[in-house]
């Protein structure tokens, strides 16, 4: 990670913060009202919407955003199964997803398909119908867990 | 297209070129344009549904610390009656130019009456709050039956009917009125053993894309502007924005930003030309972006319709005539999909005697936009239901009854064409032998078939195939990649260069570096602008026969282009080695200059795309709710380039048609005021709502494109309304004609039943 610094107003929130002041737009606004989930992001290992955070929160915490999945040239495991599975269409809620997914993931390397879909139900996808993504999620965690993809 | 050829990248689910910065944040949407000095341009937007402005008052906006552009209605110009070119869905640019910005008028709730640019969005927030604007409030019409009623409140004094036989004496809310008919449509009726008659109803719904609306503009002092604009079609936007703001076409450069989803949302301009104007007052960039409540409030959503369906058929389920009366709501001003709607209700059956009428209403609601296969997933969610009350009715198998009345090859179209190949039986019988349709339910649970259709487009497209210094290529085209287009664009080019995929990139070029092209709407993109990339790899493929010829000192006919080589044809000199693209590309400049090859075309025969879903669905009797089990989605793709999008596309669809059966609705109080406008109300379908979704491709090559394709974008969303209600009328043994099946109106009907 990286030390940052930063000045707002008291009303500004955690991702216009991000995203104006920052200017780490991999975070995307989509509703601003903490109902699409496409400002996700992790908040010292918690999922959060940065929309319904304050940014003068966020002093002395640790802020994960999309920007940081990847690890240097190699693409997180989450990344590539989204990409292989084709979970895309648009890219716009895809951040958010890949986000939360890496909360789940983190929290709970085994999840059901059950599972899986009660967690990213807060966030929305109008594109794909959720299935790609469910597959893909699945199939990082299978790698993730050290098993052969 | 020729026989049956083996394609060697066609139909790989490959990695799609824009894919790594789309899942690292690094893709650039709508709203992640910044220039230095950029200003921040906000809407103000009438809190009445219906009103007359009478007076605006900016000058306390205008006045405050950081406010540095302030416009109303007055600082457009008037704009004349004309027709609307492009786009997706009727329209008329005077009307288009009046609903970006209000003049006299404000015609629904959210309708632009002002906007500001400010150096904060706080500032400029603040700025709205102190514009001063008086209102004269006029009574609302907010629905087909008061619209349509004798002696209704007219939204448009000026508006009669077009399209009748006689022009009206008197104004009405019906901007237009449709016919189309086949035959005799009583002794259709007459000939008839079984009629089935059935009213039908669909709410206003969103497209519901999760990227807001969202451009950046800036205008020079010599009327130069450049426009970053998120949208299906930059083309169209320069074209309306030229119109609405009366400047020269050549003067607006519009650079297409990734888009955060569409589906026939994106196909106009809101916007746009409201930044350029805040530009030009204060020279100064300014981006402008929805918030989720405008985008539910005003931009375009689909039409509500109500659609009176009458069938009747033979004992052994032959049709003998249908007849059709639908209304669509075309919001504050006419251009619906009415006409799509009417063209689309009949096609996927032989159908001897039909008659349908079409009304385009207007209601004090946002202008309707596109809404992926616009029109026709209203009118077929009635036609498909009331299918499913003659199967009933003669005890026959849903899909049997269709597969007794199908059009296939040959067949004459409802809406015109004679049909060339098509893969509806195919679909019919794919779903028939589908082990989704055999698997047992149990208690409070149902089965529901429908089939869908769409037209699908072809229109004009430009592309461009360059080969690099060493043998790569890039594809230049200007269709916005809304849904993996680029790996489409990219397989075709590779495919016919006979070069790896991972060698061709695909640019999505702006106004100024791309050839005209049509909006990325109507499922055309794979099929239209692919024809140009593959006419565009043929032209360069030519061009490198010939130098390939030259260097050999042989006749071009001599020479074959084969897995990314050219090789000289049997007969020619033993020592001749092939050569192959990289060593083309490298002598290139002294063989005639750089290597560009180019095709421009309108694309005919788009090839029309047919569905059949099977949606398997339990209703708790206690709430109401419906839980979709199953869900199967079977549809004719013509060639699938990439399987992978190709099935994502049918998912997608039937998400968002399920959410359309299921759940969605715009829900407004009397005041014509929207009560749930954001996600939270307007609950589209979340990964917990739905299962997977099962999809089966059906390629019967279409004969127009070189490689079979037919549009699959559109299609998906069509038969999933009705084959949701089927379900639940199976589950319930009720038919509940009006959508949503939301858990308070299933539990009211089950309650009345009782």
């Amino acid at each position: 990670g990286e030390r940052m610094e930063f000045l707002c107003e008291p009303q500004q929130s955690m991702l216009e913060v991000l995203r104006d002041n920052l200017r780490l737009t991999g975070t995307k606004e989509g509703c601003s009202t903490g109902d699409c989930g496409a400002c996700s992001i992790l908040l010292d290992g918690t999922l959060i919407c940065a929309c319904l955070m304050l940014a003068a929160e966020s002093q002395g915490r640790a802020v994960s955003t999309i920007e940081g999945i990847a690890e240097g040239e190699m693409l997180h495991p989450i990344q590539q199964k989204f990409l292989e599975h084709a979970a895309l269409q648009c890219g716009v809620c895809t951040p958010g997803f890949v986000v939360a997914t890496k909360a789940l993931l983190d929290a709970n390397p085994d999840p059901t398909e059950e599972e899986i879909r009660y967690y990213l139900a807060g966030n929305l996808c109008r594109c794909t119908g959720y299935d790609k993504i469910v597959r893909a999620v699945q199939d990082a965690a299978h790698v993730l867990r050290g098993e052969a993809s | 297209m020729s026989e049956a050829r083996e394609f060697k990248v066609i139909g790989t689910r490959v990695i799609r070129p824009d894919g790594v910065d789309k899942v690292t944040g690094r893709a650039n949407f709508g709203a992640d344009y910044s220039l230095p000095g950029m200003l921040y341009g906000r809407i103000l937007r009438s809190p009445h549904a219906h009103a007359r402005i009478t007076h605006i008052d900016t000058k306390a906006a205008a006045a405050m610390d950081g406010v540095f552009a302030v416009v109303t209605g007055a600082d457009f110009p008037a704009v004349g009656r004309e027709a609307i070119v492009g786009g997706e869905g009727a329209g008329d640019y005077a009307d288009l130019a009046t609903n970006v910005m209000a003049r006299d008028r404000a015609l629904y709730h959210g309708h632009a009456v002002a906007a500001v640019a400010a150096s904060t969005l706080a500032v400029a927030e603040a700025a709205l709050a102190a514009i001063n604007v008086q209102y004269e409030p006029l009574t609302p019409v907010m629905n087909l039956d008061a619209a349509m009623a004798e002696g209704a409140v007219l939204i448009d004094e000026h508006l009669f009917t077009e399209g009748l036989p006689e022009k009206p004496t008197k104004a009405s809310n019906v901007a237009a009125f449709m016919e189309f008919k086949r035959g005799d449509i009583e002794q259709g009726f007459a000939e008839a053993d079984v009629v089935v008659e059935g009213t039908f109803r669909t709410p206003t719904v969103h497209q519901g894309y999760v990227e807001p609306h969202a451009c950046l503009a800036t205008i020079n002092q010599g009327g130069q502007a450049t426009v970053w604009a998120s949208t299906q079609g930059h083309f169209d936007v320069r074209s309306m924005t030229s119109k609405v703001l009366g400047m020269n076409v050549a003067d607006i450069r519009v650079i297409p930003t990734e888009i955060g989803g569409g589906f026939g949302g994106k196909t106009t301009v809101y916007l746009e030309p409201v930044a350029i104007a805040l530009s030009k007052k204060c020279a100064r960039p300014v981006r402008m972006t929805m918030s989720r409540e405008e985008v539910f409030r005003a931009s375009g959503p689909a039409s509500a319709t109500k659609s009176v369906i009458k069938i009747g058929a033979k004992k052994d389920g032959t049709i003998t005539a249908m007849s059709a009366w639908l209304a669509y709501e075309a919001g504050a001003f006419k251009g619906s999909s009415m006409a799509p709607g009417a063209m689309c209700i009949f096609a996927p059956y032989n159908v001897p005697h039909f008659q349908i009428h079409g009304f385009d209403v207007l209601v004090n609601k946002p202008k309707v936009a596109a809404y992926r296969a616009p029109g026709a997933p209203q009118s077929m969610y009635a036609c498909e239901s009331l299918l499913d009350e003659l199967a009933l009715k003669l005890k026959m198998d849903p899909i049997d009854l269709r597969l007794k009345n199908a059009v296939s090859e040959g067949s004459q179209a409802s809406y015109g064409p004679k049909y060339r190949a098509i893969g509806f039986i195919e679909c019919l019988n794919a779903a028939k032998r589908h082990p989704n349709y055999k698997v047992k339910l149990g208690p409070n649970e149902g089965r529901g078939v429908s089939a869908g259709f769409w037209f699908n487009a072809g229109m004009q497209s430009s592309a461009e195939v360059h080969i690099n210094e060493n043998g790569t290529v890039t594809v230049v085209e200007g269709n916005p990649d809304i849904g993996g287009s680029r790996a489409s664009m990219a397989l075709m080019a590779a495919e016919e260069l006979g070069v790896p995929y991972e060698t061709v990139r695909v640019l999505v070029a702006d106004t100024e570096s791309a050839g005209y092209t049509n909006t990325t709407g109507g499922s055309r993109v794979t099929f239209a602008t692919g024809m140009a990339v593959i006419e565009a790899a043929r032209d360069i493929i030519a061009q490198l026969k010939q130098r390939a010829a030259a260097t050999w000192g042989i006749e071009e006919e001599m020479v074959d282009w084969q897995d990314g080589q050219a090789i000289p044809k049997p007969g020619v000199n033993a020592d001749v080695k092939p050569l192959t693209l990289a060593q083309l590309a490298a002598k290139a400049g002294r063989t005639g200059g750089p290597l560009l090859g180019r095709a421009s075309l309108n694309a005919r025969g788009p090839g029309p795309g047919f569905s059949v879903n099977i949606a398997d669905v339990r209703v708790d009797p206690e709430t109401g709710k419906v839980d979709v089990l199953r869900f199967t989605a079977i549809q004719d793709a013509g060639k699938a380039i990439h399987p992978g999008y190709v099935e994502g596309q049918m998912q997608g669809g039937a998400a968002q048609g399920l959410g359309w059966a299921l759940n969605e609705e715009y829900i407004y109080d009397e005041k014509g005021v929207m009560q749930n406008a954001g996600f939270l109300d307007y609950r589209i379908p979340v990964a917990s709502d739905l299962p997977m979704i099962d999809t089966q491709i059906i390629e019967v090559p279409n004969p127009t494109h070189p490689y079979g394709v037919r549009g699959v974008g559109e299609t998906p969303i069509v038969a999933p309304l009705a084959a949701a209600a089927n379900a639940v009328r199976a589950a319930t043994g009720i038919r509940i004609t009006d959508l949503p099946l939301s858990p308070p109106r299933v539990l009211a009907a089950i309650e009345a039943a009782r």
